[in-house]
């Protein structure tokens, strides 16, 4: 799905040189639910960055499928966020004065499907976390909870192969939290693959594997299975089969 | 280009945000009202200044006879100077002169030319100007019936006479017709030829006009003129003067007074008091052009503030299409198109209200004021500079703010 080799990426910070990422290396299979855990300041958001093609690298080899991600142009590097990517945040960022139909077809828009085609696969998306009856109301209107769920229909309607969830439970209490990422992992089962950068162990012990970013650097990669008995069983070396089976 | 579906996505963008729209379009449309109203109100000052200068030719000059007061060729001072029908036959030769006519003083004093007016059972005391067939373009009057008098009345001494509006009125009921009738004018029975109005208002039009060549003969004038006037045509000052001084230079020799007497003959001369005029006109309209221009830089500002401010409040939302797959263009072109679309619409209102209250403005009767108004051209230029503003503010914030990171304007809270 994913590969990184030896990424390294500095901040020019007047006449100093930032480095905030190290030789990344790490690579995340089809179908994989991973989240990639770190301090404040562990360079885990400029990856996202990198990952999600909103940021360029400075040396290494960044592989999506089989594409080089490596100075695109703008209008590619839209088009492939538009068709292969869908993003989470932790504020949600919705558009306030957009209902929520509309915010889930907005990124159809950019793909030039008409309005009445994106509103109706809207409103399917919409239905599948559970907000039918929600659609002609503002974000202003709904919990976090709601929110975060528009959002992800949102990430969906573009039918990614790559979700990229940035503290998606960041904003929520820990029980929307959990039925957040309920829903990440119904996501995942569909087959996308789904990376979530967090610094919440419980939303990392969700995933199958994480990844520990410190200062820059990959320190290592945890299975999840000592924390999470449900994935436990499953053997590391194919893990998107195993985990679509079981879920 | 043209897409039904961005232009839907720039509506809904107008529509749901009332207070930016609003605040955008009032300083547009402000804008423009406060230029075409100034623009309007700085024409009609000048239509009215014009106006009241128009009962006279513009390029004017008037030269009376009167007396010496310096002796020359052995005559003592204050020998009263009277022209006659060869000084207007030889200024008439002169280079420079377009139109020319004498006036005979009917009047027991020098300069009165009343005399009474009959018909049937009628009778008034009006202006009779004795005087040739260019006297009409000196006065700048406009016939509203019939004909001046031409040359052929002159040359012919015929009882041919042109009355003013004011005086056919009083002479005649509204029915009647005066074009051909015949009245009394001191004591003499004239036909009317004609009826004429002057744009600066009545005393210039409780007048009439008789052949000079007439009235020397009716009135026993023998071949006296008391008043040469002429028109320079489109002579600048200098070339008014050269002209004049030619003239005058060839009156004293005829009359034997000195050419630098000025006492002897008078002149007044309108090419000069006109340029003056021409200066103000001129100031006057730099003045409103220059607070104008002021408006329409005060409308840039604003809208560009107002679309900087508008593009900054929007990063995030920026921020969010680009992470949903907007390219930079499309931010661009919608944040564009929406700035251009606000700044149309608005500046036609503001346009279509300056106009208005000029229309309304004009209503009103008003002696300094005369029909103000503003070119079509020049409001729709300033609306278009206003749009062209507002699409460059809203270009260059959109184009910066569509570079900026994406993660970066969403945490950006």
């Amino acid at each position: 799905m994913l590969r990184l080799e030896k990424v390294n990426k500095y901040y020019r910070v007047g006449t100093h040189s930032l480095h905030v990422l190290r030789d990344i290396d790490f690579h995340v299979a089809d179908g994989e639910f991973v989240s990639i855990m770190g301090a404040s300041g562990s360079g885990k958001s400029t990856l996202l960055n990198i990952l999600g093609i909103l940021d360029d690298y400075d040396s290494g080899e960044y592989w999506l499928g089989d594409t080089l991600i490596r100075s695109l142009s703008e209008r590619r590097s839209a088009d492939y966020r538009n068709r292969f990517i869908g993003f989470v945040f932790q504020s949600f960022n919705l558009l306030p004065f957009k209902t929520a139909l509309e915010n889930v077809a907005l990124p159809l828009y950019y793909q030039g499907v008409s309005r009445r085609k994106r509103n109706q696969i809207a409103a399917q998306y919409l239905e599948r976390v559970g907000l039918r009856d929600w659609s002609e109301h503002l974000p202003s209107e709904m919990s976090g909870g709601q929110k975060q769920r528009v959002a992800i229909a949102r990430a969906l309607i573009g039918k990614p192969r790559l979700i990229l969830a940035d503290e998606p439970t960041g904003a929520l209490d820990s029980e929307t939290s959990q039925q957040i990422m309920d829903l990440m992992s119904e996501i995942h089962s569909t087959g996308i693959t789904v990376l979530v950068v967090t610094h919440d162990a419980e939303v990392a012990a969700r995933t199958q594997r994480t990844i520990r970013l410190r200062d820059g650097k990959v320190l290592g990669e945890h299975e999840a299975s000592l924390s999470n008995p449900r994935m436990a069983a499953m053997p590391a070396d194919k893990p998107a089969d195993k985990a679509a089976a079981e879920t | 280009m043209f897409s039904l579906d961005r232009w839907m996505e720039v509506f809904d963008t107008i529509r749901r945000n009332k207070l930016r729209t609003a605040l955008t379009a009032i300083s547009v449309a402000w804008g423009i009202f406060v230029l075409v109203f100034l623009l309007g109100l700085g024409n009609g000052l000048n239509h009215g200044m014009r106006a009241n200068f128009a009962r006279d030719a513009t390029n004017g000059v008037w030269i009376v006879a009167n007396k010496t007061s310096e002796p020359h060729a052995g005559y003592d001072i204050g020998r009263r100077i009277t022209f006659e029908n060869r000084d207007y036959d030889a200024a008439k030769q002169t280079r420079g002169i377009d139109r020319i006519t004498g006036q005979h003083f009917t009047g027991a004093n020098r300069f009165s030319n009343t005399m009474v007016t009959k018909r049937g059972g009628k009778a008034n005391s009006f202006a009779v100007n004795a005087v040739h067939a260019d006297a009409i373009y000196l006065e700048a009057h406009e016939m509203v019936a019939g004909r001046f008098l031409t040359d052929v009345d002159v040359r012919d001494k015929r009882k041919s006479v042109v009355v003013g509006r004011p005086v056919a009125a009083f002479l005649f009921e509204p029915a009647e017709n005066p074009i051909g009738e015949w009245i009394v004018v001191g004591g003499v029975p004239f036909q009317i030829v004609g009826v004429y109005s002057d744009p600066s208002g009545n005393e210039q039009e409780r007048q009439m006009y008789i052949p000079i060549s007439t009235a020397q003969l009716a009135f026993n004038g023998a071949d006296r003129i008391g008043l040469l006037s002429f028109t320079v045509g489109d002579a600048g000052p200098a070339e008014a003067q050269a002209i004049i001084d030619t003239v005058v230079g060839q009156l004293a020799e005829r009359h034997k007074f000195a050419p630098t007497d000025h006492q002897a003959v008078r002149v007044f001369n309108n090419v000069e008091q006109f340029q003056r005029f021409q200066m103000l006109f001129w100031i006057i309209s730099f003045f409103v052009f220059l607070i104008g221009m002021g408006t329409l830089a005060a409308g840039v500002v604003g809208v560009s503030n107002i679309m900087m401010i508008a593009v900054k409040e929007r990063t995030k939302e920026i921020g969010v299409r680009k992470a949903i797959g907007a390219t930079p263009r499309s931010i661009v072109l919608m944040i564009v198109q929406e700035a251009v679309f606000l700044t149309g619409v608005a500046g036609l209102l503001g346009l279509s209200g300056g106009v208005a209250s000029l229309e309304l403005l004009g209503k009103m009767d008003n002696d300094f004021i005369k029909n103000p108004s503003v070119g079509i051209g020049t409001g729709v230029v300033a609306t278009v500079i206003l749009v062209l503003a507002g699409a460059l503010a809203g270009y260059f914030p959109a184009r910066a703010a569509a570079k900026v990171n994406p993660i970066h304007a969403l945490r950006d809270q």
